[in-house]
Formats: C-alpha cells, sequence, structure tokens
C-alpha cells in the first residue's frame, strides 16, 4: 500500500473500558476513497476501533484511549482536537436506522444547519436524498415524519443526513444487520457509489457482505484476556482467497466464529 | 395439578377484582356524599316579604326602575341611600342591577334551614311539615350551593352569600409562582444529573437526597418556608425592599412566600419525573446527534428536550396537581382564614381552596358544610382538569414520536 494515499493511520490504538482492555495494540492504515471492512467474531473490539476513529467513546463513561490515531496529520487524541468538529469530517452511520423523529427534509438539513451551512437548503435535501438513492421514492413526501419510511429507507436516509455534513469519512458500524436482503443489497450498492467521493470503513458480521463490497478487510480476533487485536489485514481478495493466517483462513472458511 | 392451577388463578383473579371494585365503591362514596351535601332543598326567611314593600298586583320582578328606587328610598337609612350613589349614581343603573339591590337590601332572604340532595329527593313530606310548622313565613326552593356566583363572589360570613374567589385566584397565584420556580429549576435540574453529572459519590449523594426530599412530609416544607421565606426574607417577601406603599398587616405571610415553599414542595417531584423522561430519550438519538457533529448543547437543545418534554409537563402537571391540594405547610406558613378581597399583587395575605375548605368545615353553621361541598366539587374539578391534561399531552406526544 502506498502510504502517501492513507487517510487515517491507526498507531498502536489501545481502547480501555475500566480496567478492561478491549483493543489491544491496532495498528492500521485506511486508504482513501476505498471501502475498508472490519471482520471478525462477536466481541472482538471491530465496533470499539470504528467507535475511537470518531471519538464516539468519549460519550461511554469511563473509556480510555491510548495510541494515536493521524488524521490529516495531527493525532485525533490530541487534547486540542475538538471532537465535535472531528465527526463533522467523519461521519458514522448505525447499526439500528435512527433517524431523528422530524420531517424527511429536517433530518437532512439539521445536521448542516448545526454547522452553519448558509447555501441552498432545497438544493442540499435533492442532492444528499440522491446521493443516497433515495430521492426517487420520497421526492413527494419530503414533509412527511421520517419514522414512516421503511427500515431501508430511514437507513439511507441516515447515509443522506450524514453525507449532507459533507464529511471525509463515513464510518458504518453494521449498517445492514437490521434490514432484509433487498434492503441490503441497495445499501451495498450505494456504499459502492458512495466510496467515489468519501472514504467508508464498514463493520460487519457477515463475511459475503466484507468480500462483495470491501476493497480492503482487517481481521480482528480476541486473545486470551478477550482483547481484541489485529490477526490480518490486507486486500479483501487476498484475505479472502489466499489468508496468509492460519485463524483467518479457520474464519472465513466457517470453521469458527 | 392442572385443577390446582386453574384454581388459584381463579382466586387470584377475585382477590384483585374485589380490591378494584373496593377502590370504586370508596370513591363512589366520595363523590355521593360531596354531591349530597352540594345541593337539596332550603327554606328562607325574607326580612320584608316582597308583598309588603311593593304595594302593586305586579310581581316585584317586573317592577320598574322608579318604583324600585322608591322603595329603596322607602325602607333603608339616607345615609346608605347616598353611598349606594356614590358608588355608582342610580341613573346610571340598570333595572337588573337595582333590583339585586332591592333583594340583598330590603328583601334581604335569609337561609334558616337546608336539607342534603337525599333527605330533599326522599323526605319531601317531611320538609314540608317542618316549613308549615316552624317558618309559616319562610320559602322552599330548591337550591344548588354551586352557582356562578359563588365562584366570583367574595368571602363573607353569610353562608348563602359568600364565595371562593379568594380563595381560587389565591390557588391559582400560588401555583403560578410555584411553577415559575419549580418548573426551570427542576428540568434544568434534571438535565444537568442526567447528561453533565459524572457518576461520583457526590452526585450519587445529591440523587439520593432528591429521592428523599420527595418523601419528606408536606408540614416540614411549611416549617422551612416559615424560617426562610417568612422570617427570614420578609423584608422581600412583603415587598418592603421594593416599595414604600405597601402598607398591609402580612408581615412576610404573603402569596410570594407561601408560592415558593410550595415551589420548593414539587422540585424533587418535578426532577425526577424530567430525570426518567430524560433517561427514556434513546441513546440512538443522542449518538445520531453527535455523530453529526453537534455539540452536547445543541443535542440536548434540539432533540433530547423536544422528545422528553411531553413526559416531563405531564410530570409537572401531575406535581402541580400536588401542589394545589396541599394544606399543611400553607397553615404553617399562615395563610389568612378570612379575606374578603382578591389578591392584588403577591405580597398580599392570601387564602387558598383547601384551606377555605377546611375553615368552613370548621364553622358551626350546618350551611357552611353545603358551601364546603361546592368548594370541594370546585377543587376536584381543577384537579381532574389538570390530570386529563397531563393524560392528553402525553398520548398527543406519543402519536407524534410514533410518526
Amino acid at each position: 500500500m502506498e502510504v502517501n494515499n492513507n487517510i487515517l493511520n491507526l498507531k498502536d490504538l489501545n481502547v480501555y473500558y475500566g480496567d478492561f482492555r478491549a483493543v489491544k495494540d491496532i495498528n492500521l492504515d485506511i486508504p482513501k476513497n476505498k471501502i475498508t471492512a472490519l471482520i471478525g467474531p462477536s466481541g472482538c473490539g471491530k465496533s470499539t476501533v470504528l467507535r475511537s476513529i470518531n471519538r464516539m467513546n468519549d460519550l461511554v463513561d469511563d473509556t480510555r484511549t491510548e495510541g494515536e490515531i493521524i488524521f490529516q496529520n495531527r493525532n485525533i487524541y490530541n487534547p486540542e482536537v475538538d471532537a465535535v468538529s472531528l465527526r463533522k469530517q467523519i461521519g458514522m452511520v448505525f447499526q439500528k436506522p435512527n433517524p431523528f423523529p422530524k420531517s424527511i427534509s429536517e433530518n437532512i438539513t439539521w445536521g448542516a444547519k448545526i454547522n452553519g451551512f448558509k447555501g441552498d437548503m432545497e438544493q442540499l435535501v435533492e442532492e444528499s436524498l440522491k446521493g443516497a438513492a433515495l430521492w426517487d421514492e420520497v421526492k413527494d413526501k419530503l414533509d412527511e415524519n421520517a419514522l414512516r419510511l421503511s427500515g431501508g429507507q430511514q437507513q439511507r436516509l441516515c447515509i443522506a443526513r450524514t453525507i449532507a455534513v459533507k464529511p471525509e469519512i463515513i464510518l458504518m458500524d453494521e449498517p445492514a444487520s437490521a434490514l432484509d436482503p433487498i434492503a441490503t443489497l441497495k445499501i451495498e450498492d450505494l456504499m459502492k457509489t458512495l466510496s467515489k467521493d468519501f472514504t467508508i470503513i464498514i463493520v460487519t458480521h457477515n463475511m459475503q457482505q466484507a468480500s462483495r463490497i470491501s476493497d480492503y478487510t482487517a481481521f480482528l480476533m480476541t486473545d486470551e484476556n478477550r482483547s481484541g487485536h489485529l490477526v490480518e489485514y490486507n486486500e479483501t481478495r487476498t484475505i479472502f482467497i489466499n489468508p496468509k493466517n492460519k485463524k483467518t483462513e479457520d474464519y472465513i472458511s466457517g470453521r469458527f466464529g | 395439578m392442572d385443577k390446582l392451577r386453574k384454581r388459584k388463578n381463579v382466586i387470584s383473579r377475585i382477590i384483585f377484582q374485589t380490591a378494584t371494585i373496593a377502590g370504586i365503591f370508596a370513591l363512589s362514596i366520595l363523590l355521593f356524599s360531596i354531591i349530597n351535601e352540594a345541593f337539596g332543598y332550603v327554606i328562607f326567611v325574607n326580612e320584608n316579604s316582597p308583598a309588603d314593600i311593593y304595594d302593586s298586583d305586579k310581581n316585584l320582578n317586573d317592577a320598574d326602575e322608579d318604583e324600585l328606587i322608591a322603595i329603596l328610598e322607602q325602607n333603608l337609612s339616607k345615609g346608605l341611600i347616598r353611598r349606594f350613589n356614590f358608588e355608582k349614581p342610580f341613573a346610571e343603573r340598570d333595572v337588573k342591577n337595582i333590583l339585586e339591590l332591592v333583594m340583598v337590601e330590603v328583601v334581604n332572604p335569609e337561609i334558616v334551614k337546608a336539607w342534603s340532595l337525599t333527605s330533599s329527593i326522599f323526605g319531601r313530606k317531611k320538609i314540608l311539615d317542618t316549613l308549615a310548622q316552624d317558618y309559616p313565613t319562610g320559602n322552599l326552593e330548591f337550591r344548588s350551593w354551586l352557582t356562578l356566583k359563588f365562584l366570583f363572589a367574595p368571602q363573607s360570613s353569610i353562608p348563602e352569600k359568600t364565595g371562593i374567589i379568594t380563595a381560587l385566584s389565591g390557588s391559582l397565584l400560588l401555583l403560578l409562582i410555584a411553577i415559575i420556580l419549580a418548573f426551570p429549576l427542576g428540568v434544568g435540574t434534571a438535565i444537568y444529573m442526567e447528561e453533565y453529572a459524572k457518576q461520583n459519590r457526590l452526585n450519587s449523594l445529591i440523587q439520593l437526597n432528591i429521592y428523599n426530599l420527595a418523601g419528606i412530609p408536606s408540614i416540614i416544607y411549611g416549617m422551612l418556608g416559615l424560617a426562610v421565606f417568612v422570617r427570614f426574607l420578609e423584608p422581600i417577601t412583603s415587598g418592603q425592599i421594593f416599595t414604600t406603599t405597601v402598607n398591609n398587616t402580612a408581615n412576610g405571610r404573603t402569596i410570594l412566600s407561601a408560592g415558593l415553599t410550595l415551589g420548593l414542595l414539587i422540585l424533587p417531584i418535578i426532577i425526577i419525573n424530567a430525570q426518567e423522561a430524560i433517561r427514556a430519550v434513546p441513546k440512538s438519538l443522542k449518538f445520531s446527534s453527535y455523530g453529526l457533529g453537534a455539540t452536547k448543547w445543541q443535542t440536548i437543545w434540539h432533540h433530547i428536550i423536544p422528545y422528553s418534554m411531553d413526559r416531563i409537563l405531564t410530570g409537572s402537571i401531575l406535581a402541580v396537581s400536588r401542589a394545589l391540594g396541599e394544606t399543611a405547610p400553607l397553615i404553617v406558613i399562615g395563610a389568612s382564614t378570612f379575606v374578603a378581597q382578591k389578591p392584588n399583587s403577591i405580597f398580599s395575605k392570601f387564602t387558598a381552596l383547601p384551606i377555605q375548605i377546611y375553615q368552613w368545615t370548621a364553622r358551626p353553621q350546618p350551611e357552611f358544610r353545603k358551601v364546603a361541598a361546592a368548594a370541594i366539587i370546585v377543587l376536584l374539578v381543577l384537579l381532574l382538569t389538570l390530570n386529563a391534561g397531563a393524560v392528553l399531552l402525553r398520548n398527543h406526544h406519543n402519536q407524534k414520536k410514533k410518526g
């Protein structure tokens, strides 16, 4: 991997919940405008790694992070870095679709408004909804409550809401695990399109999904102390066809996990 | 085995049903006894019968203005006539007003005996006998003690003329002050405790204290109010430092003191309710707000407060309805039992509905019990309105949340 193309570098990342070390010594270089998948068995710390990238872990009491995450030439855990403005650049889509209990267009505009967006709101709504492949389905009911949409539509609305803030990176925490297969496919297609403009990091339980959509895959596992650590990280094709590590091979061939 | 389980099921169901029925029964008795007192036959005796003062074939109600003024001049002292004329010249008064003056000042009906609703319905014959034997000049009338006049009349020592406007406006002003104090303070505290406070020993201690305060007997709050608002802060609560023209005998026993005390009384209840409301906001909603780069305050203001406001309001309304019925702290603070004038500022002496009811039931004249029953109906209607408002609000917002 060429170094200059990386947007994010995780260096010796350790995350603790109280005394428990959830994630141990993670080193990862995330390439720009690619889809990177984090896979691994339950409890291996992949979601923790994801949440530490936009400092969502700060919101959980008793969390401590060690090591560095370099984004735009600085460590995001530096005291002078403002977590709030960091989250504008590194957006997040959650496992369960969680639109605001407001209208569809308000869902899009709210994030832009609080970030001081002064441009044309209607245009922003249309652009973002088109970007999330939702425009055709909702263009006639932009004032309707977002909670009336189906689960898949809600999740695409959450993606639209995230890209409306124009982040550099979009973190996705199992974005399709609460959806049916057809809605899942739509989300996956959408991610491929989005990766032209955004860097996407996705946590997924679904190995087929990782192999279908991602360019790079990181495989995490727990050690004897239940701490998650990185087993193997490479191009997705290499991981799935020719894994270097025996554990990776066992996992992707479904022998455990 | 199966039979036993079935029987246990039946027995427990019967027990629960009995409990429910007993509760409904008790409530019905309460309502019945109030309504029973508030309506019924009365015998009133006129000081001057209309036939005596109005020398005509017509009814007094049909007399014209000049005739009525003549009646007044015949029967009342010159000084009194002059006073009425001074209050509002007779030329400017309409017939209805003058007729009322005649009725009150000259005819002056006085209730001498009153019956409850049940005895009015089932003991009509006995009532007629009493009328014929004991009050040959009396008139029998079916009277509702709860009238519009009762709602808007000031307090009086004559049962049929007394009203609850002083108590009602006192109570409403008290609640207003209590809400103004307790609502922002309570919601603010709840937001701090839920969103800002770290989990440490000090904060758990504060939390424990809030829970305990909600359970403290209200008379203790009365003592607190007496010591702090009435005595210590007297220059403020009596209004002396704001204006020199306040010239009443309240000495800090004002609406302001009582309202602040009630505010403190409901503060912990509002805090606890608001905390529960804020805790019920889904984490996912908060995270999605933070995930878009919102600050803590933006998240609280745009998402947490709107989402939890219906529950906060419901809890606050229920707390306020508790304050409406509180009597003990007001007695300690020194609610006046007889206030003939509506409170005209927050530095006035005051009385409140429950105080007034208590005072009326303690009077020796049996008619005042009827008056008290009417006042209880007003209090209950107020309480039910508040609670119904809370329920409606909750339903309305629940629908909104579901989209």
